[in-house]
């Protein structure tokens, strides 16, 4: 995955870079607006990692513009600002995510990744599975290996989240953002009550789990064969 | 600027000169107007009693002729300090009288009116004196005039009028002195209003502009600027605050921090060590990141509004989502979480702000809450309340549980930030939950209060329906904590 950097500090920038070569992709650095909005032009990124504040053209702005221009790369805005308003002006600018900082590198990465294969709205897809395990968005339905599995309402937009991003690692924050709509940090573990109580439903009386948990960052549904 | 240039200068002098100017200017046309009527007046009034007189004359006249008329005039004219009499014959010739002749400004024209004559008697002898007269013609070709001398009623006049002038000059001498006075009264008090601004901004944040106590407009814009010089020390106090807070406890766990990557460098035994050392580095990182998150967070609340994100709310639905992500943490500690709604109420509020503050309500009452499933199995001995409800204008939302709740006096301390009542310190949390929810309902113009639960503690978020009154925000939030 091409992944621009558009950060003007550049030990941040250093850092963003080489974590996300050693992650497998391919990360090009921008160190001010105008730079960054000229390279994210000239196109070929799959995704934007975008600074609110640099020097000659701010982050806002070039989100901004590229979405005026009809660019619909997705774009992650990066932040110190974490207030509900600013990260409400920077969802309406354009952007597609933000993440305020000190964020955790896991928490970047998966969310980038869940940018980047997130597909176009009209391609949205009706039934999601997972191996044998198989979530109707239009019947709220879910069944594992034929067997009908009955889920409380958040239960489901839980396991649906997770089953739209089958196979890439999703934070706790990223469930508590998408599923519950609290941009909060609500101290107790209660995603990790939740989440078990999902694979009690879904895994337990199966041999094959396929929600687990990846250390440090969250969890991911996954298919055990791949 | 000299004292007396300013004095000048000022705002209510230059009102009381003006206002005395057309004061003046009113006054001296009213005292003009009715000297020229009253001189109007009297003038009639003499020629009223003139015509009645010739009326008279000419009744002699006609009962005895000229010679009758004549001895009459000569007679009455003798009388000393009377009436002018002079008769004319046709010759132009003085028949009788005390005027030596017709004077000019009768001859012609009106045939009545003001003239002027020089007495040829009595003590005023000599002298031009103003007089009355009217002029008609006998039969006869005789000429009659008739006079009365107005002197005095002029002298009398012109007295007042002199005396009009010197009110006025002495009215305007008052009207300035009183000006001056009034601006002086007024400029002292303004400027022990600039004194107490200058030494504020010299530093001195803790003084406020002395009152007079009559509760006027001056002592009402003084109670503005100190109910705003309040606020403002009150920020600043918060500020200061936060200050030595983040000094005090954030300093304590970086130090920590510092100590631990510190320890783990120093140690020679190789990967295992820096990875462990590194690993509870990066876990202190984050706990100091969401302090200084949090702290952040309500310094910001505090600070100031956030009206464009308050939007009209279900507060129910606000409080069954909360408890629904905290169901499972609830249930898992063996405590059962029960929700009593008072439906179809809405409240004008920020939802996130909201939602957090009854997040960190139920997340300590679960933290305080004794372990149900130590206490008899499977019943869920030790329940969560959360109770929704409508009282006046505002609406609660009270949160209770069966821990060891907060002793009365602890209660006020127990919503300042960072304190964590000594009972509490062993377990986790940055002493941050309960001074969020204080900032978040003064935000929206309510309040916190904890009480007692009996047993347990209860925690009551007060808000009023509407958001924030914006116009008194402080007073009311102080109004409501107190």
């Amino acid at each position: 995955m091409r992944v621009l950097v558009i950060e003007d500090d550049r030990e941040t920038a250093q850092f963003l870079q080489r974590s996300l070569r050693e992650s497998g992709h391919n990360a090009d650095v921008a160190g001010d607006g105008e730079t960054g909005l000229a390279m994210a032009r000239d196109g070929g990124y799959e995704v934007l990692i975008v600074d609110r504040m640099l020097p000659l053209r701010d982050g806002l702005s070039i989100v901004q513009t590229l979405r005026g221009e009809g660019t619909r790369t997705p774009v992650l805005i990066l932040s110190a600002l974490g207030e509900v308003d600013d990260r409400v002006k920077g969802l309406r600018a354009g952007g597609d995510d933000y993440l305020t900082k000190p964020y955790q590198y896991t928490e970047l990465l998966a969310r980038i990744e869940a940018l980047a294969r997130r597909p176009a709205p009209e391609q949205q897809e009706t039934r999601y599975v997972v191996g044998d395990l198989v979530l109707d968005r239009l019947s709220h339905k879910v069944m594992r290996g034929g067997e009908p599995i009955v889920l409380q309402p958040r239960e489901f937009r839980l396991l649906e989240y997770l089953m739209k991003h089958a196979g890439q690692v999703v934070t706790r924050t990223m469930l508590l953002e998408n599923v519950w709509d609290y941009h909060f940090d609500p101290q107790t573990n209660v995603i990790d009550v939740h989440i078990s109580r999902l694979r009690s439903k879904i895994d337990k009386s199966f041999a094959k789990p396929l929600l687990h948990t990846v250390r440090g960052a969250g969890y991911m549904i996954r298919d055990g064969s791949d | 600027m000299t004292a007396l240039t300013r004095l000048l200068l000022s705002t209510p002098f230059r009102l009381a000169l003006i206002y005395m100017g057309a004061f003046m200017l009113a006054a001296g046309l009213t005292v003009g107007f009715i000297a020229w009527r009253a001189n109007e007046l009297l003038t009639t009034s003499v020629v009223e009693t003139l015509r009645a007189e010739v009326v008279g004359l000419r009744e002699q006249y006609q009962a005895g002729g000229p010679a009758r008329l004549s001895a009459i005039i000569a007679e009455r004219a003798a009388d000393p300090g009377s009436s002018l009499y002079l008769l004319v014959d046709s010759a132009g010739q003085r028949a009788a009288g005390n005027l030596r002749q017709v004077p000019p400004e009768l001859r012609d024209g009106a045939q009545r009116g003001v003239f002027t004559y020089i007495p040829q008697s009595g003590p005023a002898q000599g002298k031009p004196r103003v007089a009355v007269g009217v002029l008609f013609d006998v039969p006869g070709g005789l000429t009659l005039v008739v006079g009365r001398e107005i002197e005095d009623l002029r002298r009398f006049a012109w007295t007042m009028g002199r005396l009009g002038l010197w009110s006025l000059i002495i009215l305007s001498a008052l009207g300035v002195g009183g000006g001056l006075l009034i601006s002086r009264s007024v400029l002292r008090r303004i400027e022990t209003v600039n004194d107490a601004a200058r030494t504020i901004m010299a530093g001195d944040l803790s003084r406020r502009i002395p009152l007079k106590g009559s509760g006027d407009e001056l002592d009402r814009l003084a109670e503005s600027l100190n109910a705003m010089l309040s606020r403002i020390e009150e920020l600043m106090g918060a500020l200061r605050e936060v200050s030595d807070n983040i000094a005090h406890d954030l300093k304590t766990p970086l130090n920590r921090l510092r100590n631990r990557a510190e320890a783990a460098l120093r140690s020679s035994e190789g990967a295992g060590i820096y990875r462990d050392g590194l690993v509870k580095t990066i876990e202190e990182a984050d706990e100091l990141i969401k302090t200084f998150n949090s702290l952040l967070l309500i310094a910001r609340l505090e600070g100031g509004a956030i009206a464009e994100s308050m939007e009209r709310l279900n507060p129910a639905s606000i409080i069954a989502d909360v408890a629904e992500l905290y169901e499972p943490v609830a249930d898992e500690a063996g405590l059962s979480l029960s929700v009593t709604a008072e439906q179809g109420l809405t409240l004008t509020a920020n939802r996130e702000l909201i939602s957090q503050a009854v997040a960190n309500l139920v997340d300590n009452a679960i933290k305080y809450s004794p372990d149900g499933r130590r206490a008899n199995g499977a019943a869920p001995a030790a329940p969560i309340s959360i109770v929704l409800k409508r009282v006046a204008q505002d609406i609660e939302i009270a949160v209770g549980d069966r821990g060891p709740g907060v002793a009365p006096e602890d209660r006020h301390r127990a919503l300042q930030r960072f304190v964590r009542l000594e009972k509490s310190r062993s377990r986790p949390g940055s002493g941050l939950g309960l001074s969020l929810v204080a900032a978040v309902a003064h935000l929206h113009g309510g309040s916190i209060r904890l009480e007692d639960n009996a047993p347990g503690l209860c925690a009551i978020l007060n808000l009023p329906v509407d958001g924030p009154n914006h116009a008194v925000p402080v007073l009311a939030g102080q109004l409501r904590e107190h």
